[in-house]
């Protein structure tokens, strides 16, 4: 009611001081926000807008001169051998990591949800790697991979399974990685499915009920996974944008290899960029990187779209 | 409770159930645990034992002061986590001094550009952070301050995700509650500060904490612009120790992780709900 009055007695000297307010609402929005466009600009759009300017060139880190080549690093890079294996490690990467940690993510968050003893507690636990210091656990992990005393052999040298030398093997080398990755990402995706099933409406769960939908399989199928669909569009996305961007385990523990058994995009664009420091080739992969990415945001939007109907 | 549960089944199918669920997240929380366990285990283990035929998680001699000690000698450990936590901090203040008022202006605000500036905001959104690295480089070779505090910092100190995040916030803030400082006289910088800040608390520090553990656990950047040991932050501190031990020393550098790891697990147990909540909220790097 008040709020009805306040509006009330204010109209008139509103509309009256109309222009010299949405005068003064320009200035204040330019001003308010300018500082931070400024800085976007600078050290975001614009650096992302000069690596694609960049990759179109010849230039050296710290060369005198800069010469418009055109696509020649792109031509160059689909000659090079090193490059389509980090495209393919990545992707090989990404798929192993995806679907691994999304599935495991949502059975830890069904199974959370299903009881209610020590749900902080798992919840807690299945969540604290998100958290920790991906190098520092690299680590801990290359100790836990060590072929003769890390705790992954001797397990399974104890049931009799064989065993590698997982971080000097080429054909083992990128999973023992993908491991750490889904270590990682199994806490993240869990609470992002957590978040998803408490918007789930309890009411359809008694509806699917009333339809004889009463075992839990039957549920989770005309209920559950309906109803996931956008957290899962979501997650999936999510997961893949953070597993093309792997870098932190592969600089520490494999540098690559064996053989280029781990070299991903990020870790060739560091080589070429900083090691060998041809800045515009390092721009060259860096546009392939970034075209991915959109890619994988692409493909979201749209599914996100077709789901619409259903929500 | 009623996702997968099939509840009114007889007693011995929920005990079965019950059964199955906490072995699978128990065998589950053992896996996430595992690695930290490990970790602390062996930083206080002699090497002897590290290396032995036989394994334990209980060290049969107490080697802890040793390892501990050495960690924090050999290197200078304790210098690169106050690194971090300066860093972590710079970072968060100027991302929060930027977002703020521009989020502010975004959300409540109607002027000509705001479109525009969401569109750049959205823009940035898209943009992993690893794709701006070469130029920022050159510009901060260019300008001589590469090897600094301020090529760590200067990079991160516009967020677009926190604008974003927080003009979501303030979306949901009522316009009465602007409109009556207005009436008293609040410019609209004071609005900012003193009306929007104290409501937004929530969701800043939600921000704040996703802030503190991107920022600290930051390796690719950090790497890039220090070459200097006393500017290293921790996980490039971890990397130089790392280095420098040929990294076969296992117990002085396991020692090293769990110090540098230890502010972030104490910080996610004392503000778990903060944790999980602002990753919740967000969730899009």
């Amino acid at each position: 009611m008040a709020d009805i009055a306040f509006d009330d007695t204010r109209l008139p000297a509103r509309s009256r001081s109309y222009r010299a307010g949405a005068a003064a609402e320009l200035l204040a929005g330019w001003v308010l926000s300018g500082p931070a466009v400024a800085l976007m600009w600078l050290m975001l759009l614009g650096p992302a807008a000069a690596v694609i300017v960049l990759s179109f060139t010849d230039w050296t880190f710290g060369a005198r001169s800069i010469e418009w080549i055109g696509v020649d690093n792109y031509v160059e890079l689909a000659g090079d051998r090193v490059f389509w294996t980090s495209l393919a490690n990545t992707l090989i990467y990404v798929a192993f990591v995806v679907p691994v940690s999304v599935f495991l993510g949502l059975g830890m968050a069904l199974l959370i949800e299903s009881g209610n003893s020590l749900r902080g507690f798992y919840r807690a636990a299945i969540f604290l790697p998100v958290t920790s210091t991906l190098l520092a656990m690299a680590l801990v992990f290359q100790f836990a991979f060590h072929p003769t005393v890390g705790v992954i052999n001797r397990t399974l040298m104890a049931v009799g399974i064989p065993t590698t030398d997982w971080l000097k093997n080429p054909d083992a080398a990128l999973f023992a990685l993908g491991m750490i990755g889904i270590w990682q990402a199994v806490g993240l995706n869990m609470v992002l499915f957590l978040a998803g099933l408490k918007a789930v409406p309890r009411d359809l769960y008694e509806a699917a009920a009333i339809d004889g939908a009463d075992g839990a399989w039957e549920r989770f199928r005309r209920v559950t996974w309906p109803m996931l669909g956008p957290a899962l569009v979501f997650v999936v996305t999510i997961t893949a944008i953070r597993s093309f961007q792997v870098f932190d385990t592969v600089a520490v523990l494999t540098e690559g290899g064996p053989n280029k058994a781990t070299t991903v995009l990020l870790y060739q664009m560091y080589q070429e960029g900083f090691s060998f420091l041809r800045s515009a080739y390092a721009a060259a992969l860096t546009c392939v990187f970034l075209g991915f990415v959109l890619l994988l945001t692409w493909i979201q939007v749209q599914l996100l779209d077709k789901r619409t109907h259903y929500g | 409770m009623s996702v997968l549960a099939s509840a009114g089944r007889s007693p011995a199918r929920r005990l079965a159930f019950s059964a199955f669920r906490h072995a699978v997240l128990l065998a589950a929380s053992v896996l996430t645990l595992g690695p930290f366990v490990l970790m602390v285990s062996i930083s206080l283990k002699s090497p002897g034992e590290i290396f032995a035929p036989e394994f334990s998680l209980w060290p049969q001699t107490w080697y802890a002061w040793e390892n501990y000690s050495l960690a924090f000698t050999k290197q200078p450990l304790l210098r690169f986590i106050l690194n971090g936590f300066f860093i972590t901090l710079c970072i968060f203040t100027a991302q929060a001094l930027f977002a703020l008022p521009c989020a502010y202006a975004l959300a409540k605000l109607r002027w000509r550009g705001r479109n525009t500036v969401f569109v750049f905001v959205l823009l940035g959104l898209l943009v992993p952070p690893q794709v701006p690295a070469i130029p920022l480089y050159i510009l901060l070779w260019q300008v001589g301050l590469l090897d600094t505090y301020a090529a760590i910092i200067l990079p991160s100190t516009i967020s677009v995700f926190g604008i974003f995040l927080m003009r979501q916030f303030f979306m949901t803030v009522p316009d009465s509650l602007i409109h009556a400082a207005r009436l008293d006289g609040v410019g609209e910088f004071g609005i900012v500060w003193r009306i929007m800040l104290p409501t937004a608390m929530p969701a800043l520090v939600a921000f704040g904490v996703l802030s503190f553990i991107w920022n600290w656990n930051e390796f690719f950047w950090p790497l890039l612009v220090v070459q200097s040991e006393h500017l290293a932050t921790p996980p490039l501190g971890v990397v130089f120790f790392a280095n420098a031990e040929a990294g076969t020393n296992y117990g002085p550098l396991m020692a090293a992780a769990t110090a540098v790891t230890a502010p972030l697990v104490i910080a996610f147990l004392l503000a778990q709900r903060w944790f999980i909540e602002g990753v919740t909220m967000t969730a899009v790097k």
